[in-house]
């Protein structure tokens, strides 16, 4: 298929060495949705809060830590970062919202509410990143 | 992505392609003439959980997963290899039309899907440890577990970064292929994991 392309200017930082931000969001998401495996596998019983504590911890810290990542990198076109994150946060802040309300009309309370709320947060932080920097990595600064 | 990294550059002897190139293209990343169609579509799913309805809960999670499953299988299975036998040009112009339409079908199916899905087995009283099905079940959130990894790790980001590029002035033909490639492969992975997925549930369907 290349011998096909057209050779184009391609000296944008995507084509660069970049901090591995996509494969740490990633990451952070397996941890999630094993936290939500985990949950989900348990309910309507009590849930073990000890595993999902460690889980949404790190992808919690994972997410922290591709912010940082993402900070440092210059130069990078943050208008379309933020123009791809903002609206993908507004989407899965109605997501998280969705499945906010679900808990609690599901008669989820106490700390296994707080715990699946906070693993709501990240997920809701996590997604946006990543997709604007998928973007905004292939665009000149 | 740990492929994206590496260089897109053409190779120098690559021949143009009249068109390959031509841009920029002006359409909507995200339909706008959709939404309404999609918002119609998630009230009426809320509206299936907040009431219980039977019918509705396994209506929109038969036909949500059973689209989800066909597009995904579509993709990866017939349209990748066609693409991949087009003119860039023309691959081109297919993803301009394709992916819009993708970022507005894909999540929706998905929610349908699952958001349905685990309402009825709330309701039918499969999530308890003591169901018969409940096994079965566990079963099946791994697998969409995986299978919602690979879409939001992967797919995703691909499908809006492709849009992205194609609204460039210029843009870069072998980033576009190599992103298509991304979405079609995933695609394609997405469908085959959903076949183990109604293999699950046509087991939870024949014990509950």
């Amino acid at each position: 298929m290349a011998s096909e392309t057209a050779p184009t200017p391609s000296a944008v930082p995507g084509d660069g060495p970049l901090p591995p931000i996509q494969q740490i969001a990633v990451a952070s998401l397996v941890l999630i949705i094993a936290g939500g495996i985990y949950t989900a596998a348990h309910l309507p019983r009590h849930v073990p809060q000890g595993p999902t504590i460690v889980l949404l911890s790190l992808a919690a810290a994972l997410v922290v830590a591709n912010a940082v990542l993402l900070s440092r990198i210059k130069p990078f076109n943050w208008r379309i970062f933020r123009q791809v994150a903002g609206w993908v946060a507004l989407a899965y802040v109605v997501v998280a919202g969705m499945l906010e309300y679900v808990f609690v009309y599901d008669h989820t309370s106490g700390t296994q509410l707080v715990i699946l709320t906070l693993m709501l947060v990240v997920f809701a932080c996590n997604i946006p990143m990543l997709l604007g920097f998928s973007v905004a990595r292939f665009q000149e600064p | 992505m740990a492929t994206v990294a590496e260089p897109l550059e053409a190779p120098p002897s690559a021949a143009p392609r009249a068109g390959a190139t031509a841009g920029p293209r002006d359409f909507q990343i995200v339909p706008r003439a959709g939404i309404p169609i999609v918002a119609v579509v998630i009230v009426g799913m809320i509206v299936a959980i907040a009431t219980n309805s039977l019918w509705a809960l396994d209506f929109y999670h038969v036909a949500g997963g059973a689209l989800w499953t066909a597009v995904d299988l579509f993709l990866g299975l017939v349209l990748g290899p066609i693409m991949g036998s087009m003119p860039v040009a023309a691959r081109v112009e297919l993803t301009t039309r394709l992916m819009p339409k993708m970022v507005l079908l894909m999540p929706t199916l998905v929610t349908m899907t699952l958001g349905a899905g685990f309402q009825l087995a709330r309701h039918l009283g499969n999530l308890s440890a003591g169901a018969p099905a409940h096994d079965w079940l566990v079963a099946s959130y791994i697998v969409v577990g995986v299978i919602a990894t690979i879409a939001l790790g992967l797919l995703e980001p691909a499908n809006i970064a492709v849009l992205f590029e194609l609204r460039k002035p210029r843009p870069n033909p072998a980033r576009i292929q190599r992103l298509m490639k991304v979405f079609i492969y995933t695609a394609g992975i997405t469908g085959l994991m959903q076949v183990a997925t109604l293999v699950i549930m046509t087991k939870v369907a024949s014990i509950g």
